[in-house]
């Protein structure tokens, strides 16, 4: 196992075009330096490490982890005067995994928005394939999310470190952490089912789903099962989900739910039209009282 | 044939039967040995099949709902415009309501006329899903494609069936001066541009 071995697996984290979201989120583990302490770091954009940025730039820095934060373009976007793309290369050609850390490595993200037929992710652009996945499938992982959370990159770094196969998805996502939708643990999904909803953010009853604009039954990923900070998701506080993680992210109207005459125009994942909407005719005629009222006012 | 199969044909020869009864005679005025005698079985026999009068109503307006929603399925899964469904929708209600008018009557005159048979177990749209869900998919479709203006769904419906449903009830009462079929052409164009965007 690559955890017993004496040598560790040497960590390079390189940064293309970002806001540095996913470098500080992840600074927000609270295990940081215990995972760490599995590789050696041997570049990080804002931890101490054994190789300057001028290193990195000329090719000399070794790499056997390749973590890939930021938006990706061709030409143009350099960095002390050099390409990125060009330095991007050379690690990721002698790495033995990249990882695509946050949505913008990964699809583009909210940089694409800015100029989409030139910045996408490293392999893919928005759901189809880069010119370069070709060359990275077998060592791509993907870490979608806006920013990425601290502890899905710690689970995929310990098994990496342990020498574990990581089962993944066709966008290279780990099934593990984005075989769920944000939907799933959602402490609202009772009114979901009831098809009641949050008249206003914030309050805790109410489903986000029907005129609040959550993404959560549409986007792939482990929000509500593995907790924000240990603690808490957008849609357990009452903000809706943004599908931060999806291909597709940054959708138009996040506060909004798209309908056609009052029914959603997208159906929550994997459901039929028809059997959905069935099934909502039916339990919107029943009315519920626990449902109806506020959650400190019920059985007073 | 098998004993579930033959069972099956008896349970909807008994829905068809009081469907007749219900809607020409009412809810009310129609008792189980009315429909028993009328299928030459045994009343203890009918109860074998539905538990109550109650019960017996509850079925039926599913029943119907199904087989109004199966028909506007047809007319969904069909690749032509809004305007061609809206048309097909309502030939559709009133080829009904002349070949088969107990279905058509016993929506109006029993459903909605006796909520109270209806309440426990046909709330809201419990047992009419099989016809809403398709006029939902129709009109989901319809707004997708730009072809209807989006708006809340049920003054979309309101005037949609509520007009329909009156015509139907004005054919009920014998007070159309022509065939129900004389009128689809208007009817058509009307929903048409009230709903178009």
């Amino acid at each position: 196992m690559i955890l017993q071995s004496r040598n560790k697996p040497k960590l390079l984290w390189l940064q293309s075009i970002t806001c540095n979201g996913n470098t500080h989120s992840f600074l927000n583990h609270p295990e940081l330096f215990s995972i760490l302490s599995h590789f050696e770091l041997v570049h990080h954009p804002v931890l101490e490490s054994a190789y300057t940025l001028e290193n990195v730039i000329k090719g000399e820095v070794p790499c056997d982890l390749l973590i890939v934060e930021g938006a990706f373009k061709e030409e143009g976007f350099l960095k002390s005067g050099v390409e990125v793309s060009s330095v991007l290369k050379k690690y990721a050609d002698k790495a033995k995994y990249i990882i695509s850390a946050g949505t913008c490595a990964t699809f583009g993200g909210i940089f694409k928005e800015n100029d989409p037929e030139e910045i996408s992710g490293f392999c893919f652009d928005g759901e189809e394939k880069t010119p370069r996945y070709e060359s990275y499938a077998s060592k791509l992982i993907s870490l979608p999310g806006c920013p990425i959370h601290p502890r899905w990159l710690s689970y995929l770094l310990l098994m990496i470190a342990s020498g574990n196969k990581v089962p993944l998805d066709t966008l290279h996502r780990p099934v593990e952490l984005y075989g769920y939708t944000v939907h799933t643990g959602c402490t609202r999904n009772e009114y979901f089912e009831w098809k009641i909803d949050a008249k206003q953010f914030g309050v805790k009853e109410g489903c986000l789903f029907y005129e609040q604009g959550c993404q959560g039954p549409y986007t792939r990923g482990s929000c509500n099962k593995i907790l924000w900070n240990d603690t808490s998701s957008k849609t357990r506080v009452g903000t809706p989900c943004f599908g931060c993680t999806e291909p597709g992210f940054p959708q138009a109207g996040l506060y909004r739910t798209k309908t056609h005459m009052g029914i959603p125009a997208t159906m929550p994942l994997g459901i039929p039209r028809r059997a959905y909407l069935t099934l909502t005719g039916v339990v919107k005629s029943f009315k519920i009282k626990r449902f109806t009222e506020r959650l400190m006012e019920y059985d007073k | 044939m098998k004993i579930a199969e033959k069972k099956a044909l008896k349970r909807e020869s008994i829905i068809q039967t009081a469907l007749q009864l219900f809607s020409a005679n009412g809810f009310h005025k129609t008792t189980i040995p009315d429909i028993a005698a009328k299928l030459h079985m045994s009343v203890g026999n009918l109860y074998n099949y539905f538990s109550s009068k109650d019960i017996l109503a509850q079925e039926i307006i599913k029943y119907t709902s199904e087989v109004l929603g199966e028909e506007i399925r047809k007319i969904n899964m069909q690749d032509i415009s809004a305007r061609e469904k809206i048309r097909g929708i309502v030939t559709v209600y009133f080829t009904m309501a002349q070949e088969k008018p107990e279905m058509i009557e016993y929506f109006l005159r029993v459903y909605l006329s006796n909520r109270e048979v209806f309440s426990d177990g046909c709330e809201g749209m419990v047992c009419v899903s099989g016809f809403i869900t398709e006029i939902m998919i129709f009109f989901d479709d319809a707004v997708a494609s730009g072809e209807l203006r989006n708006q809340d769904f049920f003054s979309a419906f309101g005037l949609f069936m509520g007009y329909l449903g009156g015509m139907v009830f004005l054919k009920g009462e014998g007070v159309l001066p022509k065939e129900i079929e004389y009128y689809i052409d208007d009817i058509s164009r009307n929903i048409y541009n009230a709903l178009k965007a």
